[in-house]
């Protein structure tokens, strides 16, 4: 469902982030991208929902050839992935329910049926009781599991989280984890980068590890792999 | 895109314009101003206009004819100056007529000269454009059996000078105002956008299309021109009605006449509107544009 075939990215000021990157990724796989801060994780991730263009190679997402996208095109692309990130992103005028429904509103989603899906993904969450709520009400687990509420609403085949436990303290990661377990047991793709060595190691997932913008190693049932 | 979206964005817009409070409140006063004197200016330079239409459509060429030519002269040199492709009009004047002209202007000693007319006969002709009289005066001078031909040399080139100046000084000062609202306005839009520049973030990365994200901001726009065309329409419609309703009576049977306030001061009106409403869309449209890269 997602692959990418000598994928190599330059930024406008000559920094090389991804040097050669070929991997292929399977709808309902759980995967962990580890490596040191600057390794090119992030630009490999955002690669995925096109938030930047690989400068050479072929990257596909659920059959869309990405560099032959046109940007008229990205909003369907990322109407398939859901995207979940350290700072949460949400918007704080909103509240738990605005927020979840935000991204069925401006995809112009059915009203009758927007109601329903933020309350399913609210239960899942298990934020239920806490729609009313804003943002700054919340803890920063529960700001999270509004985000990953968010991510999932429009059902989409991937989620895509770029440090999503990075925020939190170990017990609310777990927590979160073990959502994010859930998720990936109804069938959805979760392709995670993180630094968090704990979680890695008892989850025995597939791991890539990047380091210098390159898979130095790719193994399922891995391990964090670097120290401390 | 659905009827439902658009009128969330339209709400979206109207909340917008309401939550910037100050923002909106500085960059409707500055449309207001510019609007204002772009309005005024507007009304100057159209009556302008007006009055150096009247006064080119004023000037005539006299072509005084030979007393030589007999009547099938005269009647060929009727002919080839109706057939001029510059000329509008034209109209024949006996000798006896003129005489009777200057009669009635400088009393009845003149009528003596009946006996013995020392004048001509005259064509009166008005060219199409009135800019090039002098032109179409030199292509009649050469025609046979013409004695002089006269259309106030000098003077009328002055004139017509003057208010092509005036007239293209006016286009670019109303331009040069036009360009400032336009700024203000997405000036405003700019400081909008930045504060919601995470929003913005968060609706691309759902897969908002560009149009669901610049809408409401262009309606925002859209609102500051209309809020900022109120009070320069106001003030131009009451204060034209009151100077026209004064100067009016005064200025009949002059050869130039101002603009009557009853359509002209609509047209106006509307027109301001519209640059309100224009600048505005295009002001935000502008600085939306750079925030959509995501």
């Amino acid at each position: 469902m997602i692959e990418m075939k000598n994928v190599y990215k330059k930024y406008p000021n000559g920094v090389v982030a991804v040097n050669g990157i070929n991997i292929k990724i399977k709808q309902g796989e759980f995967v962990y991208i580890v490596g040191p801060s600057g390794a090119g994780k992030s630009t490999f991730i955002k690669m995925m929902y096109r938030e930047e263009k690989a400068t050479s190679g072929e990257i596909i997402v659920n059959g869309m050839n990405l560099s032959k996208l046109k940007n008229k095109e990205v909003p369907h692309l990322r109407r398939q992935i859901g995207v979940v990130f350290q700072d949460f992103k949400l918007l704080p005028r909103l509240n738990v329910y605005e927020n979840v429904a935000f991204a069925l509103e401006v995809i112009e989603e059915d009203p009758s049926k927007i109601r329903k899906r933020v309350m399913d993904v609210l239960d899942l969450v298990g934020l239920k009781k806490k729609v009313r709520m804003f943002p700054d009400e919340l803890s920063g687990g529960e700001q999270q599991r509004v985000s990953i509420a968010r991510s999932i609403v429009n059902v989409p085949k991937v989620v895509i989280a770029d440090e999503p436990t990075g925020n939190l303290d170990p017990e609310t990661s777990w927590d979160i984890m073990n959502l994010f377990e859930e998720i990936n047991a109804r069938g959805t793709t979760i392709i995670m980068a993180t630094h968090n060595r704990e979680i890695v190691n008892n989850m025995r997932r597939r791991v890539i590890a990047i380091e210098g913008g390159l898979i130095v190693r790719d193994e399922r049932g891995g391990d964090y792999g670097y120290e401390g | 895109m659905k009827a439902r979206t658009l009128g969330r964005h339209f709400r979206e817009s109207i909340k917008s314009v309401g939550r910037n409070g100050w923002m909106t409140f500085a960059s409707v006063s500055a449309v207001t101003v510019t609007l204002l004197l772009v309005g005024v200016f507007m009304v100057i330079m159209m009556n302008l206009n007006k009055v150096a239409n009247d006064l080119e459509n004023d000037v005539e060429i006299k072509v005084l004819i030979d007393l030589k030519a007999d009547e099938k002269a005269e009647a060929t040199l009727q002919q080839q100056i109706k057939d001029m492709p510059g000329v509008e009009s034209m109209k024949y004047s006996s000798k006896e007529h003129e005489l009777n002209g200057l009669v009635k202007d400088f009393g009845e000693d003149l009528s003596l000269f009946k006996q013995s007319n020392p004048l001509r006969n005259v064509l009166y002709v008005k060219a199409k454009n009135p800019q090039q009289t002098a032109k179409v005066a030199k292509q009649i001078d050469t025609l046979d059996n013409t004695y002089e031909v006269l259309y106030g040399k000098g003077k009328i080139e002055k004139l017509f000078n003057f208010l092509n100046i005036s007239r293209n000084v006016g286009i670019v000062l109303i331009i040069a105002l036009l360009l400032t609202a336009m700024f203000l306005i997405s000036n405003t839009i700019k400081i909008t956008i930045t504060a919601r520049r995470k929003e913005i973030e968060i609706m691309k990365l759902v897969g908002a299309t560009n149009w669901f994200v610049r809408i409401p901001f262009i309606l925002e726009g859209m609102w500051l021109g209309l809020l900022g065309s109120i009070i320069p329409i106001l003030i131009v419609s009451i204060l034209y009605t009151q100077i026209y309703n004064a100067l009016a009576p005064k200025l009949q049977g002059e050869i130039f006449q101002l603009l009557n306030s009853k359509p002209f001061i609509f047209e106006v009106d509307l027109l301001i509107l519209l640059m309100g409403v224009l600048i505005g869309i295009w002001g935000s449209f502008m600085s939306v544009r750079k925030f959509l890269k995501i």
